[in-house]
């Protein structure tokens, strides 16, 4: 920008010169370094979700209410999740090898790094229930996506009480 | 950066108002998904003048691959600073090396007059152009470009920048990029674009494409590296640094828990980031060549979103007071001042590169809108009027700030003046756009 702007004094003042007389104007050859936008991509590929899940396996005998919805800006747990928090709890302490990820999420409003700290708060609130119930950290891993995966992506309040939630996951044995 | 030699005398400006509401398409030559921009509110003080179509001359037959007198034409108007006559009512049509009859341009009703030529050789072309005053019968400036077939939309906006800053006495931002990320495709199979597009929406290129999310772009100082979070490792999420010209990027930190909210600082070596591994989110600065890191803040609640106001001071979000407002905070640590205190939701600052201005999302009864916070001053402006807008990022001169918005259910960009008088939006024909970020000045 600044060497651009003293070529443009130059060329100005050359050209007002030029402008004081009659001749009609003709600009000096300056030679700018325009430089268009260079870009390389990257493609991320090859990542692999699908694993299946043995039903005998731990993860495929956990209790099945696997949803913990909130209320908005919050990360206390509602009174009627308390139960299935607790099935969760006492699975998990019976059950040492397992391990579960809980995924925090948050509906679209406000903004995206505050509701990435929003859903870790709220898979926090539940990991700490989990331990207290005998479970090991060692067993439970947090992650929050805050508002980047909503199970509803419209802009309404049905589909924000859908999206404000912690997903229990239970990962596959040996695969981590 | 900020000159305000020139500056127009209020009375100098004609009082035209923009009583359109335009909308064209750009891009019809780009392969990629097209970017429509329309203009959503005028300026009330838009400066007239006449834009000539630009001479033409080739060794062999064909006609000029771009149309240079009306990209400017159309950077100048998206201002709204500017109201360039209607093609049809130029009443001339000089290119350079004219002598403009300045009488006529007068009655015409127009300030300034923009004339060019362009002229292609073997291999590249040759652009010139003049600007007049027409009242003061008199050339302000004039430059010669040498230019390739990709350069040349690059200096048509240098152009409309000249012009910018002779009349306004402010460098334009026209020849500048915006980073942003879309989303295309099912709930099942999404695919995430971190892109860059130049910032009249043109040229819209991938730079990273992940089925996973990306979020928080953040620009260098030096405009080629851009660093950003991504979720490609499912149970962790990592900040990446990658330079958009080589392709090549580096992880630069994944800690257990947050690794979000990256901001470069304007010596370009350090990231200020958000971390969790500590027990809560907290800001940290991050030595982007050796990893190290250094916690700046340590309260209990939610500390993140940090952006640098000076080489010095960061601005955070930090819901210590109950809901989520700006403190500001020495990047070396220590005691934090709050600096928002209209309304219970202040969060998500950008900061303009004088720093006499901030930006940051407002949350009230009626939604997210875009506000703006002058420090000097402490007078607090609603820009926006959307419902969820978010993510505010100034243009390097300080004139407009980019955000992310939904429209008709669909997320898009829009832009506003700092004075809310001026608007436009931005929006992808193919899938949502989120997470603007402007670039700083390329040149």
């Amino acid at each position: 920008m600044n060497k651009f702007a003293s070529i443009a004094g130059t060329v100005l003042l050359s050209m007002l010169l030029v402008a004081c007389g009659s001749n009609p104007p003709v600009p000096d050859e300056v030679d700018s370094s325009i430089s268009g936008a260079v870009v390389n991509p990257v493609t991320i590929d090859g990542i692999d979700d699908g694993t299946l899940i043995d039903p005998d396996s731990i993860a495929g005998r956990a209790p099945k209410e696997r949803v913990i919805f909130f209320d908005f800006n919050k990360s206390e747990i509602r009174p009627e999740y308390l139960d299935i928090i607790t099935q969760h709890g006492r699975y998990l302490a019976q059950n040492p090898t397992g391990r579960a990820r809980l995924e925090g999420h948050t509906d679209e409003r406000g903004t995206r790094e505050y509701n990435i700290a929003l859903g870790e708060s709220r898979a926090k609130t539940i990991a700490r229930m989990l331990q207290l119930q005998g479970v090991s950290s060692a067993q439970l891993r947090s992650v929050s996506y805050g508002e980047e995966l909503p199970v509803d992506p419209a802009h309404n309040e049905a589909a924000w009480d859908k999206n404000r939630r912690v997903n229990i996951i239970y990962e596959v044995e040996a695969q981590n | 950066m900020f000159n305000t030699r020139k500056a127009k005398p209020a009375s100098k400006v004609a009082a035209m108002l923009l009583g359109f509401v335009g909308l064209w398409l750009v891009g019809i030559s780009s392969v990629h998904a097209v970017i429509e921009i329309e203009i959503t509110q005028g300026g009330e003080s838009a400066i007239p003048i006449a834009i000539v179509p630009f001479g033409w001359s080739s060794s062999g037959s064909g006609s000029p691959p771009e149309d240079v007198a009306a990209i400017v034409s159309a950077d100048l108007q998206r201002s709204g600073n500017f109201s360039p006559l209607n093609r049809e009512d130029l009443i001339a049509n000089p290119i350079s090396g004219d002598i403009p009859r300045y009488g006529s341009w007068r009655l015409a009703g127009v300030e300034f007059l923009l004339i060019g030529s362009l002229q292609k050789s073997s291999t590249d072309y040759s652009v010139e152009f003049q600007l007049f005053d027409v009242s003061q019968q008199k050339l302000l400036t004039g430059f010669n470009f040498k230019v390739t077939d990709q350069t040349l939309r690059n200096a048509a906006h240098q152009i409309a920048d000249e012009v910018y800053e002779e009349v306004l006495g402010i460098p334009g931002a026209f020849n500048t990029q915006i980073a942003f990320v879309s989303v295309e495709g099912s709930a099942r199979e999404k695919s995430y674009k971190l892109q860059l597009a130049d910032a009249d929406g043109q040229n819209p290129q991938a730079m990273l494409t992940s089925p996973r999310p990306i979020l928080s772009p953040s620009w260098a100082p030096d405009g080629i590296r851009i660093a950003y979070v991504s979720f490609e490792n499912r149970n962790r999420s990592a900040i990446y640094v990658q330079d958009r010209q080589q392709g090549s990027r580096k992880k630069v930190i994944s800690k257990e828990g947050i690794n979000g909210a990256p901001s470069w600082s304007p010596d370009g070596k350090r990231l200020a980031v958000t971390l969790s591994y500590e027990g809560n989110p907290d800001i940290y600065v991050l030595n982007v060549d050796n990893g190290q890191t250094r916690r700046i803040t340590t309260s209990p609640a939610i500390d993140t979103e940090a952006v640098w106001a000076d080489d010095d001071t960061l601005i955070f979000t930090s819901d210590r007071s109950g809901g989520p407002q700006l403190y500001e905070v020495s990047s070396s640590g220590g005691r934090a001042n709050r600096i928002t205190f209209e309304g219970n939701y202040n969060a998500s600052a950008t900061v303009s590169s004088d720093g006499k201005n901030i930006a940051f999302v407002h949350g009230s009864d009626v939604g997210y809108q875009i506000g703006a916070l002058d420090r000097e001053s402490g007078l607090f402006l609603t820009l926006t009027d959307g419902a969820l807008d978010e993510s505010p990022s100034f243009a390097p001169n300080g004139q407009m700030v980019i955000y992310a918005t939904e429209k008709a259910g669909r997320e898009t960009l829009g832009a506003v003046s700092l004075d809310g008088s001026i608007a436009q939006s931005l929006s992808l024909d193919t899938g949502g756009v989120r997470e603007p970020a402007w670039s700083p000045f390329t040149n």
